[in-house]
């Protein structure tokens, strides 16, 4: 009993050392129009070269059809398809996902586990890229250097299609 | 002779003359360049015309169309149909990859005298001896090889469609044509005949050219291994070509091979 009091304190204080978190925030914004659909949206880290190194999220419209749902539409999303979502097989296991509506959509990422999988240390740019049926199209980036030294807020601001874009680093 | 192909001769006597800049220009342009889902489709649009990409002037012949899908294998144009300014024609696209769609036109030109007078003949030439007279004189043949394409793929590209015929002109993206946007250098190689095709002059023009005053022309000269690089100014559907001419007919009367090509591509916003 003793030595369980002791060892357990020990693993909370190193367990946020071994795994650092990568905390998203996207706002998707309340519109004012005749025709509102909710946005396509892909969720995404580049490394400098634009080369993809990890997926973390994409969002469309999963009511079945003939032609496959939303999958169909994926292009419109026109970065994120040609960076790489082309080459993904949909749904992709904790990745894809039903379209979100307007307001703060949170997403958590822990480095070693999917879809965060082990970031090497560099410099990267968290990508969000919205798309919506009759509407507009809008990517926000926010660089940062992983692994963070100290925790970080980050962010970047959307005008049309995307608000606030917020990204907080856990060492 | 019907209307009709008096008006084919005319377009393709038009199409072969060395100063290309100024005949009408024949394009393809399919309705989605990427698409993704279970079932994807395309609708194609095919004519010859002097504004981009609006049909005004003459249809492409249907036969004309070629459909190579990823696996090399031709496809079908379904829902096909030939209208007075523009054909069209879907492309079921039941295969992952990068579909190529060409219309090649091609034959052989002659020009004489008969009569006291001038005259033209296009045709195959298994047809020639009937279609030139014997009274003919100052007969020169010519052939022709024009080559207008476009690209489109589904979920990820490939490279399966893209081999060279090797015969004429014809292009190899090295940037991937599905990877086109606006304010980015893309580089492709131009062969004639499946070898580099160097120093010769590639023109892009930008569609829509109705709601601009001037054309816009983007000109490029390839190098000494054929290629070229285009930096895109903004996002729209471009028409790529280049034409030249030799003395490599494989048709022995013909003196001339005049040879020219046209892509459609899609440049896409940042």
């Amino acid at each position: 009993m003793r030595r369980l009091s002791l060892t357990l304190p020990a693993i909370l204080l190193a367990a946020p050392v071994a795994a650092a978190d990568l905390n998203v925030t996207v706002q998707i914004p309340q519109l004012n129009v005749a025709e509102y659909h909710r946005p396509y949206t892909a969720v995404w880290v580049e490394r400098e070269d634009h080369t993809v190194a990890a997926q973390l999220a994409v969002w469309y419209a999963q009511k079945e059809s003939k032609e496959g749902a939303g999958t169909k539409w994926l292009p419109e999303l026109r970065q994120w398809w040609r960076r790489g979502g082309r080459d993904l097989q949909m749904p992709v296991d904790g990745v894809s996902g039903a379209t979100r509506p307007a307001g703060e959509q949170k997403l958590s990422f822990h480095q070693g586990k999917a879809p965060l999988t082990e970031l090497a240390p560099g410099k990267y740019e968290l990508v969000v890229e919205a798309a919506r049926e009759v509407g507009g199209r809008e990517v926000v980036r926010v660089p940062f250097t992983w692994p963070a030294a100290s925790a970080q807020q980050l962010a970047g601001q959307g005008s049309t299609e995307l608000g606030a874009v917020k990204l907080d680093l856990a060492p | 002779m019907t209307k009709h192909s008096v008006k084919w001769g005319a377009i393709a006597l038009a199409l072969a003359l060395p100063f290309a800049a100024q005949a009408h220009k024949m394009w393809l342009v399919p309705s989605a360049t990427n698409v993704s889902g279970a079932d994807p489709w395309v609708t194609v649009d095919a004519a010859v015309s002097n504004d981009l990409f609006y049909p005004d002037h003459m249809p492409v012949q249907l036969d004309r169309v070629t459909i190579t899908q990823p696996d090399g294998q031709t496809a079908k144009a379904e829902n096909a149909l030939t209208g007075q300014y523009r054909s069209t024609f879907d492309v079921h696209l039941t295969e992952a990859g990068t579909y190529k769609i060409a219309a090649v036109n091609g034959g052989l030109f002659a020009s004489y005298e008969a009569d006291g007078q001038k005259k033209r003949w296009r045709g195959e030439a298994a047809d020639m001896a009937k279609a030139i007279p014997a009274n003919a004189k100052n007969v020169e043949f010519s052939e022709s090889i024009n080559r207008v394409e476009t690209f489109v793929t589904n979920g990820k590209p490939s490279d399966g469609a893209l081999k060279p015929s090797g015969k004429g002109l014809e292009l190899m993206p090295i940037t991937r044509v599905t990877d086109l946007a606006s304010g980015e250098a893309a580089t492709f190689q131009l062969l004639l005949d499946g070898k580099p095709a160097a120093n010769l002059k590639v023109m892009a023009i930008a569609g829509e050219t109705r709601y601009r005053n001037a054309q816009e022309e983007i000109d490029v000269t390839t190098d000494k291994d054929g290629k070229f690089s285009i930096t895109w100014p903004h996002a729209g559907m471009y028409w790529v070509n280049a034409s030249t001419q030799d003395n490599k007919s494989s048709i022995k009367q013909a003196k001339v091979r005049r040879l020219s090509y046209a892509a459609t591509l899609e440049v896409l916003p940042q």
